[in-house]
């Protein structure tokens, strides 16, 4: 059983993932970032790794993206920092990223030493599940890593049960069609969440995009496992003197109001 | 026996290993409708009527097929120029618009979004945009637009709104990546005109078929001149590749017909001021489909350099990438220098003053020892006006 797995297994509420772009605010503040994040109630750490093109991102992340590269983060330097972390990071760690960057780094080596730095799992949105099937979900596999499909307002039931059961560790529900950092109809929300909830998917499901405070964090808890926050996130570290101070800060307004 | 096709995708949107498309799930529902319906639309009685009555009465074909006679006495040969400089709004561009719009209205949408760099696809969008009353939204990056005024001016005169690319390098690759957002934000009423052969699958075959009426007529038209449908050669220049696809396309698979894409070589292929993407570019995902594209070691996209803003672009469409990777297209380049002088001199030999972009594809001519039996189709995608910017300063005037 994964990582992810058995954290899902053990809590079925409330369960909080943030997002992170890796590299960000400045090159090694992953490790950091992520120590703060765990001991202050985050139960999964989403690492962005940071690309030129990112279509499925809203301007904040792309931003967080930009500078990461200015301050040189790469796979291959992500990696390093996550293996020589050992240890530190108990909590799950996903990878989300582009097609591109990991086809040059090359597809097999990247899951081989993603699963050798202590990585759970991967988040590729352009990655299709046609191409999954017929190529790279073999290879996720072979090196243990869970996967995550995405699933939208807009997608059929037939859809969403292909992509659940395609799915390991948990399903990621985007709130609405829309890149990341856009402020969300949370009844309409609510309703599509509640939809899902009674498909009885194999998966738990995390709901992502718009989720931002105490409030929208409730109501998506209200229907489903838990949440994924980014934005927020990368816009309240941006500027910040002491990245505990502030972490511990601002996930105490998520989780307690 | 398996026929091989350099004409159509599979089922999936490959040509060889490059095409499909790599897309977010928030595009999945809009990408599987076209690519469900383009075929059974496109074939509709009521399209293809509304389609060949705006190619013929609004831009203007069929295009001439023009035998340059000075030029063909330089080189020996043959050259025929199909000119697509003379639909109206200036070039190729329209072809595609023109179908989309349509395509769009019988999907039920109401608004219209594309992507431009030097803003002939733009000014193109506006334009059917305009003609069948549909709001239009132009993504443009913000160096784009400082350097492609008059252009910006054509697509508000036209009624679009132009949306400045503030993101990565505001240069064409980021407004394609704002227009493929506000189509993620924006899923129910809304469609993307792509302008080149690139994007997740069906785009390339879709405006592929839109453009290939230039080797359709080249085809009856050279049989007319010559007595056979055939040249030896058809050259075109490419950026993401939307004219030379037109010009290729009734050739594809005609085996004898050599296909000539030309690249934008910058400063020189190697100078790493260049656009020349099967040059310099690596199997890669870009913009929704696997490709050849301009990257560094590490995957993130390079931003490309050329005198024209139209080729001025980090990838290719996944068509040409299978034409470079079979051989089956012959790939070469003009440089910034090269195409400013062939341009000018076109200028004076045949009294046509070509786009910066078509000046690539006159540049190579000298390099492919043509004989006097040859017969040149070159693909003259677009007039030089919005260029002349650029031409009075290498005039210096």
């Amino acid at each position: 059983m994964s990582r992810i797995q058995a954290l899902f297994n053990r809590k079925k509420n409330r369960v909080l993932n943030v997002y992170c772009t890796a590299g960000y605010p400045e090159l090694n503040s992953t490790i950091p970032v992520m120590k703060a994040l765990q001991e202050n109630g985050a139960d999964l750490i989403e690492l962005g790794m940071p690309y030129s093109d990112p279509l499925a991102d809203g301007p904040v992340i792309q931003a967080s993206g930009t500078r990461a590269l200015e301050n040189g983060m790469t796979i291959a330097v992500l990696l390093e920092q996550l293996r020589n972390a050992g240890d530190a990071i108990q909590v799950p760690v996903i990878l989300m990223g582009y097609m591109n960057p990991v086809l040059q780094y090359g597809f097999e080596r990247f899951c081989a030493d993603a699963r050798a730095a202590g990585v759970d799992g991967l988040i590729l949105p352009d990655l299709p599940e046609f191409e999954y099937e017929s190529e790279y979900g073999a290879v996720i596999k072979k090196y243990g890593l869970d996967f995550i499909f995405l699933v939208t307002p807009e997608t059929s039931e037939e859809r969403i049960r292909k992509l659940d059961a395609l799915s390991s560790g948990f399903l990621y529900a985007v709130s609405s069609s829309a890149t990341t950092g856009k402020d969300k109809d949370f009844d309409t929300v609510s309703v599509y969440l509640k939809r899902l909830q009674s498909m009885q998917l194999k998966n738990p499901v995390l709901v992502g995009f718009g989720i931002k405070d105490k409030a929208t964090f409730d109501t998506a808890c209200a229907n489903a496992n838990g949440a994924i926050i980014g934005t927020a996130f990368i816009k309240a570290i941006e500027d910040s003197q002491s990245l505990p101070e502030t972490i511990s800060r601002f996930l105490k307004s998520v989780l307690e109001g | 026996m398996q026929t091989v096709t350099y004409q159509q995708p599979d089922v999936q949107g490959y040509y060889g290993q490059f095409g499909g498309a790599y897309i977010p799930e928030m595009l999945h529902r809009n990408v599987a409708e076209l690519k469900e319906r383009y075929l059974s639309i496109m074939e509709e009685a009521s399209f293809q009527k509304e389609f060949q009555m705006l190619l013929k009465d609004y831009v203007g074909r069929p295009t001439p097929l023009f035998l340059a006679e000075r030029l063909s006495k330089e080189f020996n040969s043959s050259i025929y120029l199909k000119r697509e400089d003379l639909c109206h709004t200036g070039a190729h561009k329209i072809n595609n618009t023109i179908g989309q719009i349509l395509l769009a209205r019988k999907l039920g949408k109401t608004r219209i979004i594309a992507e431009t760099g030097a803003g002939q696809h733009g000014v193109a969008t506006a334009t059917v945009c305009a003609l069948k009353g549909m709001e239009c939204i132009v993504y443009m990056g913000e160096k784009d637009i400082e350097r492609q005024a008059p252009n910006v001016a054509r697509m508000k005169m036209l009624g679009a709104k132009v949306i400045p690319a503030i993101s990565g390098s505001k240069t064409l690759k980021d407004a394609t990546n704002e227009a493929i957002r506000d189509w993620i934000n924006n899923p129910v009423d809304t469609h993307y005109i792509i302008g080149s052969v690139v994007g997740p699958h069906p785009y390339p075959d879709m405006v592929a078929r839109f453009q290939s009426v230039i080797s359709e007529e080249t085809r009856w038209q050279l049989k007319e001149k010559t007595g056979s449908e055939l040249p030896t050669h058809v050259v075109a220049c490419v950026g993401g590749g939307s004219n030379a696809a037109g010009a290729f396309y009734h050739y594809l698979d005609e085996l004898s017909v050599q296909l000539v894409a030309v690249e934008a070589a910058g400063h020189g292929v190697y100078s790493g001021m260049s656009a020349a993407t099967s040059q310099l570019g690596k199997p890669g995902v870009l913009h929704g489909s696997k490709s050849l594209v301009m990257q560094t070691e590490d995957g993130q996209v390079i931003e490309p350099h050329s005198i024209s803003a139209g080729l001025d672009y980090p990838g290719i469409g996944p068509l040409h990438a299978n034409l470079f990777a079979s051989g089956r297209g012959t790939f070469l380049s003009a440089t910034d220098e090269e195409a400013l002088q062939s341009a000018f001199h076109i200028s004076k030999t045949e009294g046509i003053i070509p786009a910066l972009e078509t000046a690539h594809a006159f540049a190579i001519l000298g390099k492919l020892n043509l004989k006097t039996t040859d017969r040149v189709v070159i693909c003259l995608s677009g007039r030089g006006d919005k260029d002349l910017a650029t031409y009075m300063n290498a005039m210096d005037i």
